[in-house]
Order: C-alpha cells, then structure tokens, then sequence
C-alpha cells in the first residue's frame, strides 16, 4: 500500500500516525513507551519496517528500542555509549572545565545503504555508530577530539549532537551539527573532521565569525544535490552551495530569522520551510502560528497559514520536529510542543491538525512506503 | 526467591509486572540481587546503575522492611524478611512532577 507514516517522537511516548496516499484519515497507533522521553524514532531507508527509538528519562537514564515490524513490536538494543579513550574536557558556561559526560541520544540516523548500520548523535556531543543494528555503539572520536573539540560549550538546551547528514552521492561523506558548536564534516566515513562555519556570525560570542561556536539549530539538503545545503541557526537562516565550505544568509524578508526546524521539499530543492519565532525568549510569534516558504532557495519567503491557528497560538517546534514526505504531491509535517501535529498534502499551501492533544512533541520523521 | 517490586517506569522497559521473583545465587546482598534482576530483564542494565561505574543512579532508591537500603553497603546481606520472601525489595523512582 502506497501511503505514509510518521514517528512522532513526545516528551512522554512514541506515536505512530499512518495513511495512505490520500493522506485525509489518519490511524494513530501508541503511546509506545508511555512516560519516557522519545527524542527521536527514525526509520532505515534500507527497509522501513527498520525503526530505531531513543528512550531516555531523567530517573533511568538512556535505552535504545528497535523494530523490525514497522513499530507495532519493538526489543531493547544497546544502550552503552562510551567515549573512545580519555574523553578529557570541554568549556562551560563560566569558562571553566568540564568533562565529556553522556546524557542522552538526541538523534539517530539509519545508514542509506545498511539497515543494521545507524549513527546516533549524543549529549555531550559526539558521533556514535552501531553496525550491528544498535546492539553495539563505537565512538566516531575523530570529531570529538579534532582540534576544536575543547572549545565547544553547550546552548541552553546542551551540549548535543543534533543532527546527521549522509551524502548519498558520496558515501564517504558525514555532516553533523552541534550546539554550540557548529557544522563539522568528514569525508572519509567519519574518521577526521574539519569546522566548515566560515560565514557564519553570531553576534553572541566574543568573536561571532570563530571558527567554532556557533549555535546551529538544524540543517536540511535535498537528496539531488547535497552540496546545497540550508540552516537554521540561532538566528539567521543561512546557505551554503559548496558542501558548507562557506555559508550566506537568506533570511531575507523573514518576520524574524530566528526558529528551529527547517527542511526541503521533496521534488523542487530550491523549495524551503522554516517556521520562525520572535527570539530565543519568546518562541512564538504575535500569537499566530505560520510556516514560510521560499521557492527560490531562499531571501524571498511567502507565509503559509491556512489551516493555521492565526491567534492566541503560543506553540514552539523544535529542531526535529518537522518532515516531508516523497508523494507526488509533498506532504510537510511539524510537530508543536502543544502536542498537536500538523500536515499539509499540498507543499504547505494548506495545512490541518491530524491529532490535537499529544504530549509536546520532540521530533516528527516521515516515512513515504511504496 | 527474593521479590523485588518495580516501578511503572521499569516495568513498562523490561516487558515485567509489577512485581517479579528472582533466584538469587550465592549470599543475598543488594549487589547480588540487582545483578540477578539485569540478568533476569537485560532491558533494566543501565537503568537502575550506571552500566559502567555501578553506582546508583541519583534518582533511585532501594527500600526494604520500611528501611533505605540506598546508601548501604552493596555487599551487605539484605533483611531475612526479604530473603524468605515475606517483604519485597522495593525500587522506588524519586517523586517529581507538580
């Protein structure tokens, strides 16, 4: 059956929305995990029935679940995450010291070739990648320890590895991003790393064009060309055509240039979403909840809110929280930290709330089945 | 047989009731005991100590006969009225929420 399913990730379980082509009736299956902290479920493109939860709480620290079954069954895989060697320090808030420490997987990032193989993204930031299906874990310390790695220092929400991106041009390459840190990438399978930032400012460090330093909030590519690639960053929206050998900005003629989540279309690359907010104070803007959308790679973005709640809507979503499916007609996804989920079949000309009332969501994948 | 009675939390990870009957081998101390319950439910390693250093987690606590086990020896031998089965091993979660 042709059709979609969502892994909508929440602050108290895993959910899992499905429909088919017609995207208008949505069968909601969960809560999966109920009371824990599902950062992320993602899905192998390899095979879809492939699916990889982190499950993490306060109390009980970090759980890795898997499905072979699509989610309708899941099996505990490993959860021993340990920093390759001496893990050393990183900086502070107060500019002292403080040891790499695990605390979490934000993000898992099946393979596109091998559904055992999968990369997790962790808090205190760094690379982890389990060729066995998650049973096992293996630091890609390279990354960790390059040169820069004692200058990173957490945002406000951590020092974590939020975000993966495999070339599927290039099976060498490996970009991840980190708060704040910034964007690192490797082409040799994830052995050695280099800060690709050049072109970034962030008027919040002491030197807002460091190399390193910069709170980057999400990254999106469109899988025909992957040297194009966009950012949201703590504020600005920026671009990059050389692979993030240097980066520009398009925020254009935002409302504001500050947000989360941000992600391609799936059939025009130069089609891009974002869903700004006022600042990192007030995760909101004037009540009123709007994606935007630029068709022209960027500078020039339409708002998009039919559909939307256009007042008394103080809603966030995060840096996972929104996806887009690969029909003929692209549906975009977001979740809101007010636990409703929203679709669009039409690209984002229209939107409605498939469910209202979830736990607040912390992260929305996509899987588009055949 | 020792009983040890879990949290929702636990119960829902390691696919258990509430409570649970473990056989311990050897001298029933606490380290015994958690020990035999990861063995027994793989899923709890990690969960209730750290998978590395051993140590409980902060937000964890071992009762048993209306006394806290948590900062006593690992080694010591728990109460006889949990070793002959007639009071459980209690896990408890730290009350948090409002």
């Amino acid at each position: 059956m042709v059709g979609v399913r969502l892994l909508a990730g929440t602050r108290k379980g895993a959910f899992i929305l499905s429909s088919n082509e017609g995207r208008q009736r949505w069968d909601v299956a969960g809560p999966f995990f109920p009371g824990w902290e599902i950062y992320h479920v993602n899905g192998s493109p390899v095979n879809p029935d492939r699916l990889y939860a982190s499950q993490s709480s306060g109390w009980f620290g970090q759980h890795l679940q898997r499905s072979d079954d699509g989610g309708q069954t899941w099996k505990p895989v490993g959860n021993e995450f340990v920093y390759d060697g001496i893990p050393g320090t990183h900086q502070w808030f107060d500019g002292t010291r403080r040891p790499w420490e695990f605390k979490r997987v934000w993000h898992l990032e099946p393979s596109l070739t091998d559904m055992d193989e999968v990369y997790a993204g962790v808090e205190d930031a760094a690379l982890f990648k389990s060729t066995d299906g998650g049973l096992t874990w293996r630091e890609l310390s390279g990354l960790r320890v390059s040169d820069t790695g004692p200058q990173w220092q957490p945002g406000a929400g951590g020092m974590c590895l939020h975000t993966i991106m495999l070339d599927p041009n290039n099976q060498g390459q490996i970009l991840v991003a980190i708060s704040a840190a910034g964007v690192f990438r490797s082409n040799d399978h994830g052995s050695s790393w280099k800060p690709i930032n050049r072109g970034l400012v962030s008027n919040y460090i002491p030197d807002p064009t460091a190399e390193v330093g910069h709170c980057v909030h999400k990254l999106a590519m469109h899988k025909s060309r992957p040297e194009v690639l966009f950012m949201q960053k703590h504020w600005d929206v920026m671009r990059s055509d050389d692979s993030g050998d240097s980066w520009y900005e398009i925020s254009g003629n935002l409302p504001t240039d500050f947000g989360f989540a941000i992600d391609v279309h799936a059939h025009e690359p130069d089609t891009v979403y974002v869903i700004p907010i006022k600042s990192d104070a007030e995760h909101f803007v004037d009540g009123k909840l709007q994606v935007f959308r630029s068709r022209s790679g960027g500078n020039e973005w339409e708002s998009l809110n039919k559909g939307l709640p256009q007042q008394n809507c103080y809603v966030n979503i995060l840096r996972d929280a929104m996806a887009v499916d690969s029909l003929d007609s692209c549906g975009i996804y977001f979740g809101t930290s007010g636990g409703q989920v929203y679709a669009s079949r039409d690209s984002g000309d229209s939107w409605e709330a498939i469910v209202h009332d979830l736990p607040p969501v912390l992260s929305v994948e996509v899987q588009t089945l055949a | 047989m020792i009983r040890v009675r879990l949290p929702d939390h636990l119960c829902t990870l390691a696919g258990a009731d509430r409570e649970v009957v473990i056989a311990v081998d050897g001298k029933p101390t606490l380290k015994a005991v958690l020990d035999a319950l990861e063995m027994r439910f793989p899923a709890l390693k990690g969960a209730l100590r750290d998978p590395f250093t051993a140590q409980r987690r902060p937000f964890v606590r071992f009762f048993a006969c209306g006394e806290d086990l948590s900062h006593k020896s690992n080694d010591l031998a728990l109460p006889m009225a949990v070793i002959n089965g007639n009071e459980p091993f209690l896990v408890i979660a730290a009350i948090a929420g409002g």
